[in-house]
């Protein structure tokens, strides 16, 4: 918990990694890109003097993690997101078994969330069926542009992703959080679009599906179908630390944000361990949205409450004491939020 | 020197190494809608003399091993594309250097592969219809940084009344320009009498729809100018003294992307 200003905030970092990355574990050179382009989005968003070595990077461990986490970065309950990658590395980017392990020793404190490829098949599936069974899950991680082979990223849309989602519906796998990175094939296409996701959602109503870094770089299409569809929520992994270098652009996508999906469907995410999540929180809870910027209302603390813990808490029915809960929004479920509040011309 | 020798030193003195960074000024990068020459991306351009005249090789960098392929590939044949057409050049040599995919590009780009011969499988048609993509969302940005200033300027205006303004209702300014520009690369009617709030095919929106369509326009705005400064910042954590090369961009600008302009300071020695 978060304490200032004598307001108490309960907070769920919700896409958290536990990752190996040190030359060792690296198949390739694509081993070296990935955790460099980690490691230069540390360096480029994050303050001076937050910034790690090379060599703290490339692997933490546990014990670090949850000092990092709970010790030093005020976390109620952390989710994490594994990423596979197996063409980059030998035994995978994302620790799956030891960050499984360490949320069975934590359950309060740690939620696994798994991750499988639609690409894997029949073989997938009953692997998926085994793993939950094992893990019993509530959540995975889908990096849509993940290589398999000759393929280099997959839809949410082709069949086979539906054939999942089929199953993810009867094992009780509510949860969806999506990645979209670059390489997705075809090539003709923008590999950053989001429009598969607008078709998964409007044919599973009942499954939630977390657009992580709120669709960055497309923020825009990610906006206009997260406003369509009440299932689409929108996840704050690499957005929430351009409040430190770009505080006007962040305040601008919280701004979209709060417009277009509301205040009930945002989740905080440091993207440990790219970033770590207390400088994240003290300056959220600092934050406002500069007053220049009269298309957007100030953010509010409740608003501000929801986004670091309440919301994601309700996704996975994390305890939240009673006293700091909060009511969800009265408000439309699809289409803009209150827009006379963010009216530029009425300023 | 015989005529045959005074005539190929005058040919490859004829493409400079500043010919060369002028060409690469009308490459965009499709997405950020900037010259790739204002964003850095221009790592080294070399000239020599061939038989034939100017052999030129040049090296591009961009921001991150895993920038999208099909933009990579894009920016790199155009840039190969736009030399090749120089007068006086015999021979280019375009490389991208640390990407994902820099061997494939570059076998492609050398072999004049084209796009389908370069990505193979992964390619199905031709990336006119992305470029296409990126065009209309440069036009939209474009737009509502036009618009937005007037409803700033004049607190009478409501977003309604947005629909109905035409292009010789703007100022002479840099965003007008812009806009000016953008509609050309749609084909759109760049006439004073013109209105400037239209969707893709110069449709303008009934008045009802205005205001919707102004704030996703201005969603587009933002995307744009985030993503254009992250690059940046990106690419000058990446290869140091980068951003040496690069163009300010204005908009969407804040205090952290002024790296260029911030004076030089000393710490105090304290003896």
């Amino acid at each position: 918990m978060y304490s200032k200003d004598g307001e108490n905030y309960f907070i769920v970092d919700a896409h958290i990694a536990l990752w190996d990355a040190r030359p060792e574990n690296q198949s390739n050179i694509h081993g070296k890109q990935f955790i460099d382009c980690f490691y230069d989005y540390h360096r480029n968003l994050g303050p001076d003097e937050e910034h790690w070595s090379y060599e703290e990077f490339l692997y933490q461990g546990g014990e670090r993690l949850m000092k990092d986490l709970f010790e030093d970065g005020y976390v109620d309950h952390a989710i994490f997101q594994p990423a596979y990658l197996r063409e980059f590395y030998k035994n995978g980017f994302a620790q799956v078994e030891e960050a499984y392990d360490l949320a069975a020793a934590n359950p309060g404190k740690l939620t696994y969330n798994h991750c499988y490829d639609p690409r894997d098949g029949e073989a997938g599936l009953d692997r998926l069926r085994a793993d939950h069974e094992k893990m019993q899950f509530k959540g995975v991680k889908l990096y849509t542009a993940e290589w398999y082979g000759e393929s280099r990223g997959f839809k949410l849309s082709d069949p086979w992703s539906y054939r999942y989602f089929e199953e993810c519906r009867k094992l009780g796998i509510k949860n969806i959080h999506i990645h979209k990175g670059p390489t997705v094939r075809p090539l003709d296409r923008d590999a950053f679009d989001v429009a598969d996701v607008d078709h998964a959602a409007s044919d599973f109503t009942d499954l939630n599906f977390v657009v992580e870094h709120v669709g960055l770089p497309r923020l825009e299409d990610f906006c206009w179908i997260a406003t369509q569809e009440p299932n689409v929520h929108g996840g704050l992994a690499v957005a929430m630390p351009f409040m430190h270098t770009r505080p006007r652009y962040f305040a601008q996508i919280i701004g979209e944000l709060i417009y277009w999906i509301g205040e009930d469907r945002i989740q905080f995410s440091s993207d440990y361990a790219i970033w770590s999540p207390r400088w994240l929180i003290e300056r959220f809870v600092d934050f406002q949205i500069p007053e220049d910027m009269t298309e957007y209302a100030p953010i509010t603390t409740a608003q501000k409450k929801k986004i670091l813990g309440l919301n994601a808490a309700k996704m996975y029915d994390i305890p939240v004491p009673a006293e700091l809960r909060l009511p969800d929004a009265d408000e439309t479920t699809t289409g803009p939020r209150q827009p006379e509040r963010a009216d530029l011309a009425a300023a | 020197m015989t005529i045959t020798q005074l005539e190929r030193t005058r040919r490859a003195a004829a493409v400079s190494e500043e010919d060369i960074r002028r060409a690469l000024g009308a490459v965009l990068d499709p997405e950020l809608d900037e010259p790739i020459t204002d964003l850095g991306f221009v790592r080294s351009v070399a000239v020599s003399a061939g038989p034939e005249g100017t052999q030129a090789v040049v090296h591009l960098r961009l921001p991150t091993s895993f920038c999208s392929p099909n933009f990579a590939y894009l920016m790199a044949s155009d840039s190969k594309d736009v030399i090749s057409a120089l007068e006086g050049v015999e021979k280019v040599l375009v490389e991208l250097d640390d990407h994902h995919d820099s061997d494939l590009i570059n076998a492609g780009l050398a072999a004049d592969a084209g796009y389908r011969g370069t990505f193979r499988h992964e390619a199905e048609d031709s990336l006119e219809e992305l470029r296409q993509t990126f065009r209309r969302k440069a036009h939209t940005a474009a737009m509502e940084r036009c618009l937005t200033d007037l409803l700033r300027k004049d607190p009478g205006l409501s977003e309604t009344d947005l629909g109905t303004v035409r292009l010789q209702d703007l100022p002479a300014a840099r965003n007008t320009e812009a806009l000016l520009r953008r509609r050309a690369a749609l084909g759109l009617p760049g006439g004073g009498g013109a209105i400037v709030f239209v969707n893709h095919e110069g449709r303008p929106y009934p008045p009802g729809d205005v205001p919707m369509a102004l704030r996703r326009a201005r969603a587009t705005r933002i995307s744009i100018d985030g993503n254009a400064h992250f690059c940046r910042g990106l690419l000058r954590t990446r290869y140091e003294g980068s951003g040496d090369e690069q163009v300010h961009r204005p908009e969407g600008a804040e205090a952290a992307d002024h790296h260029n302009l911030l004076p030089f300071t000393v710490k105090e020695i304290h003896s």
